[in-house]
């Protein structure tokens, strides 16, 4: 008896209906089951598609000879290597374009964004209208800006710009000295790779000294004497192995040196130009979130203007720098992409292009195209993870 | 006996501590370093500055008919004159383009009153800017309704075109963009915010012409049989998923900023998901994000130069294929220049209009 009366006096149980756990158990379901449909339908479609068009699946087409030529490759490759290797060479210069974009996108960018800051009006004004100029215009306008109408109209190999007899600039690309590596030059690269370790045994021994007797040590010069000293002294002994082979004009166009491709000449220009608009922002902005205050407290400690820059600013700066400057290089690879529209072998353009539309394999072709900037990208943003979890803030 | 202290006048200032000479002293020659970048800074303004203006404008030609009066050795505007039609409206039938023009200054009327702060109603235009008004502006330009001579869509291009991309992307990104960062905040929900992420990494990582390449290679394959969409319709489904990705980005930050004594005073006051985020969260996070939003257009209205790979016509296409006429042969820089400065005076305009929503909507304090 007194059970039913209890009963009745507790609330109704709220329907399962109202708790967001079961609630949100049905919506993932449901979502999932919404999900798993559409990629069904989407294969299904797919492979009665291709079979009504005779496309075969699977990646065997990657042993079969290419039959086309390629204008620039790092690997020995000829038409007779398979459409894997087209892959291995397209992927190699898209790595090539994008080293080479982030190394000078970052030298531009730095300098431009120091420059921003400056108290030079003409100066601060010039980097501002760098900034505004070219990021304001779409990437693949400047490359083809760059490429036809810059490189296209430059002198013919006979009437080259030139720079002391070394550098070249024509319209066939540019001609740089290549340098050749003699006999036993491989102990100055022991040298190098000594000095190195040496001078982060020496960075190391030097900060443990300071935290424990707070005696300092002039770090920076000894290294960068132990890294220059070091490697030139094992060259000359060793009887200086090395020398440049020049560009030189024999006939129709240069022979010998190292050769730039105009193609891979505008890419970079246009990539480097372009990111580094961006990147100097990234570092103004930078520089600028550290607070006045630190500034203050730095000079009411007495260091001079080079060490707050060295000690405070920089190092605080830099937190906040790098997360958009992976961006950036993420950016910039993603966009080494462009080099299609000027036919720049990057991997988009032979492998996306002339081998998907010699196979017909575009699923294939796509997806590993894809998975390649996925990975890519992951790369870059892991070890910029890292990086910057090094670099962060560590509070007690 | 008081005595009352009557101080002299001031004395006026050193004469080099003000006036131009000082300015130029403070700021441009104030130690070795200043001065020998300020010899620098004048080195290549003097060496690029006269050869440039003078190829832009004093010894550039802008009237006449051919190449024939393009002689005088500046750039050679008549060009960009003689093509300008094209460079606009692409190939829509010239006596339509009235059409096109129709729908610009449309725009450009109801935008207009956004821009005035105290305005009633200002939801509401905004509203049917976002939801109607690109619905009437479509079958405007399509025609074949209301008795409008038919243009189909492989006839658009020029600057039209770049400006309907871009438009449409935005537009149709920023439901989909909002959805998607929801769907990346539910915690509760780790299957759906594994999706999100999943979704989200994926196109944020592959390079838009690998996403443009997709949809103009795969999608006829993912349809079904007899369905067809047309290369206008592909590229814009490849973009919109695109840039959704890069708005839920945008929208997370928005999401984020807001206080978390928000959400809890919405779950105080009994409201249910949607709506606490419908009345509460988005209407906060949406005004936050306005200058990213509008960041990410001016990305989105650059990137739509790309669609020339797919072999869709917007103003650098139609410079570029314009270029190859050999009625017109060497005015390669002026076509680019010209586009450069199309694509250049909006996006400044936008990111300036950014940057003043940024100090308007900044009301913190600052240094």
């Amino acid at each position: 008896m007194s059970d039913t009366s209890k009963d009745s006096e507790q609330p109704a149980k709220p329907s399962r209906l109202r708790d967001p756990a079961f609630r949100a158990l049905i919506f993932q379901i449901l979502a999932t089951a919404a999900v798993v449909a559409f990629f069904i339908y989407i294969v299904r479609n797919t492979l009665h598609n291709m079979e009504l068009r005779g496309i075969s699946t699977g990646f065997d087409f990657l042993d079969r000879a290419s039959g086309f030529a390629i204008l620039q490759s790092l690997v020995p490759y000829s038409e007779a290597s398979s459409y894997g290797r087209t892959f291995i060479v397209g992927l190699l210069n898209t790595i090539l374009v994008s080293a080479l974009g982030i190394f000078f996108a970052t030298l531009i960018g730095f300098l431009v964004g120091v420059l921003r800051l400056s108290k030079n009006w003409l100066v601060n004004k010039l980097a501002m209208i760098y900034i505004e100029l070219f990021r304001n215009i779409p990437l693949l306008l400047q490359i083809l800006f760059w490429y036809f109408a810059i490189a296209f109209n430059l002198p013919s190999p006979r009437q080259s710009l030139s720079m002391g007899d070394a550098f070249f600039l024509n319209n066939r690309g540019m001609y740089l000295p290549a340098p050749q590596f003699g006999e036993g030059f491989w102990m100055t690269g022991l040298a190098i790779v000594a000095a190195i370790v040496g001078a982060i045994l020496l960075v190391r021994w030097s900060r443990q000294r300071f935290e424990a007797t707070g005696q300092t040590f002039p770090t920076l010069y000894v290294s960068l004497g132990l890294l220059i000293g070091l490697p030139l002294i094992v060259f000359l002994a060793s009887g200086a192995p090395l020398h440049w082979e020049l560009p030189e004009l024999k006939g129709f166009n240069f022979k010998g040196g190292l050769t730039v491709i105009p193609e891979l000449f505008a890419l970079t220009l246009a990539l480097s130009i372009y990111t580094a608009a961006f990147i100097a922002e990234t570092v103004r902005s930078g520089i600028q979130a550290v607070s006045h205050g630190q500034t203050e407290a730095a000079s009411a400690l007495g260091l001079s203007h080079a060490r707050t820059l060295r000690l405070v600013v920089i190092p605080q700066a830099m937190r906040v720098i790098i997360p958009p400057l992976t961006s950036q290089y993420l950016n910039l690879t993603k966009n080494s992409s462009l080099a299609v529209a000027i036919g720049y072998p990057d991997l988009v353009a032979v492998f996306s292009g002339t081998t998907l539309n010699q196979t017909g394999q575009a699923v294939e072709i796509i997806a590993i195209t894809m998975a390649v900037y996925l990975s890519l990208s992951l790369g870059i943003s892991l070890f910029m993870n890292w990086y910057n979890a090094k670099m962060a803030l560590r509070e007690r | 006996m008081s005595q009352h202290f009557v101080p002299l006048p001031d004395l006026p200032p050193p004469g080099n501590s003000v006036g131009p000479v000082a300015w130029l002293r403070s700021n441009l020659f104030s130690g070795w370093l200043n001065t020998s970048l300020t010899v620098v800074a004048i080195y290549i303004l003097a060496t690029t500055l006269p050869p440039l203006i003078n190829w832009l404008f004093i010894s550039a030609d802008w009237v006449g008919e051919g190449k024939e009066a393009c002689d005088s050795g500046g750039a050679c505007w008549v060009f960009v004159a003689n093509r300008w039609d094209i460079f606009i409206y692409g190939f829509y039938p010239k006596d339509q383009t009235w059409r096109v023009d129709l729908i610009f200054a449309a725009l450009f009327v109801l935008t207009a009153p956004l821009f005035f702060k105290q305005l009633p109603g200002k939801l509401y235009l905004g509203g049917f800017i976002l939801f109607i008004y690109p619905l009437i502006a479509f079958l405007l330009m399509r025609g074949g309704v209301f008795g409008l001579e038919p243009v189909e869509t492989a006839k658009w291009g020029g600057f039209t075109l770049t400006l309907l991309l871009a438009g449409v992307g935005c537009i149709a990104a920023l439901p989909l963009g909002v959805l998607l960062a929801l769907g990346r905040q539910a915690t509760n929900m780790p299957v759906v915010k594994g999706m999100c992420v999943l979704f989200i990494e994926f196109w944020r990582g592959v390079p838009l012409i690998t996403v443009l390449f997709m949809s103009s290679v795969m999608l006829p394959l993912f349809l079904p049989e007899g369905v067809n969409f047309d290369k206008l319709l592909r590229a814009l489904i490849g973009i919109t998923l695109f840039q959704s990705a890069y708005m839920a980005e945008v929208v997370r930050g928005g999401l984020q900023a807001i206080p978390k004594g928000q959400y809890e005073a919405a779950d105080a006051l009994g409201l249910g998901y949607w709506r606490k985020y419908g009345l509460i969260v988005l209407p906060q996070a949406l005004k936050i994000v306005i200058p990213g939003i509008v960041n990410t257009f001016i990305a989105l209205f650059k990137d739509t130069t790309l669609v020339i790979i797919v072999g869709l016509l917007e103003l650098l296409g139609m410079v570029k294929a314009s270029l190859g006429d050999p009625a017109w042969p060497d005015v390669s820089r002026e076509g680019y220049v010209f586009a450069a400065f199309m694509f250049w005076i909006f996006c400044f305009a936008m990111s300036r209009y950014s940057q003043w929503l940024e100090r308007k909507l900044h009301t913190g304090h600052k240094r």
